[in-house]
């Protein structure tokens, strides 16, 4: 299934669903950075509230994608993660480095820079 | 008298196999009386072992990954096994953040999920013969 991605202006909005495997995240990393490369994309939103099954790939896309927008001058967000998804997103001491929030319209505020 | 139960699939390194693993050890385990937040945490295990084996035990090669789950009483025994490259150094391997394929964007998180999630891990590994990860846990029944 093909990852639903919503663009407002300059911030991405990935809809992340079912299950979060190695298996799937290279489908959706190539649809995330093909859009970033069009050059307009300042902010990416992980939108995690519908996958009821992650492993560290789930981590491992959200890394990526904070380098990339990090040398691009931009920044990532998400929000969403259910108990279980948080415990492995604490555990991977991802939050030091990109924010999580648990409202959208918090993960997906942008006032440009 | 003590329930005891075991299983063993086998199957090719192809990646779509990795969902089949974990759904298939989840549905084994449930045989006993487990929280959602265990069987949770056993597939997230089942998956970075199977991962590891297809995506490094495997690099261009082809070949079967085998899983087997015993269950002893309260305690899961989970084994994955391929015949693959094998790991020259262990202790670098479960290193957190350690990665020996950096562009494939593998967060290098695998053997610390495992860890964590589990109550014992060990890996016995020979270069060239292939890696096996067993992996215990002693469930907190209902």
């Amino acid at each position: 299934m093909r990852t639903k991605i919503d663009t407002n202006g300059e911030v991405l909005i990935v809809r992340l669903n079912d299950e979060l495997d190695h298996h799937c995240v290279a489908q959706i990393r190539e649809q995330i950075d093909n859009i970033v490369m069009q050059g307009s994309v300042r902010k990416i939103v992980f939108d995690f509230t519908n996958v009821g099954f992650m492993d560290s790939s789930g981590i491992g896309i959200i890394m990526g994608r904070f380098k990339l927008m990090q040398a691009i001058g931009g920044e990532v967000t998400a929000f969403g993660f259910s108990q279980q998804l948080d415990k492995l997103i604490t555990m991977s001491g991802i939050k030091k480095i990109v924010k999580i929030y648990s409202e959208e319209q918090d993960a997906a505020q942008w006032g440009g820079r | 008298m003590e329930f005891t139960n075991e299983m063993k699939i086998q199957f090719i390194n192809k990646s779509s196999n990795e969902g089949f693993a974990r759904v298939s050890v989840a549905a084994f385990v449930s045989q006993l009386d487990v929280t959602v937040e265990d069987l949770s945490d056993i597939k997230t295990v089942v998956s970075e072992a199977v991962t590891n084996a297809i995506v490094h035990g495997y690099e261009n090669l082809k070949g079967f990954v085998t899983v087997e789950c015993k269950i002893t009483g309260d305690t899961v025994e989970i084994v994955v096994r391929d015949c693959g490259h094998g790991i020259a150094d262990i202790e670098k391997a479960r290193q957190p953040l350690y990665t020996s394929r950096p562009e494939l964007e593998r967060s290098g998180m695998g053997f610390t999920v495992m860890e964590t999630f589990m109550d014992e891990v060990t890996v016995t590994s020979a270069l060239g013969r292939g890696t096996t990860v067993t992996m215990r846990k002693t469930i907190l029944t209902r």
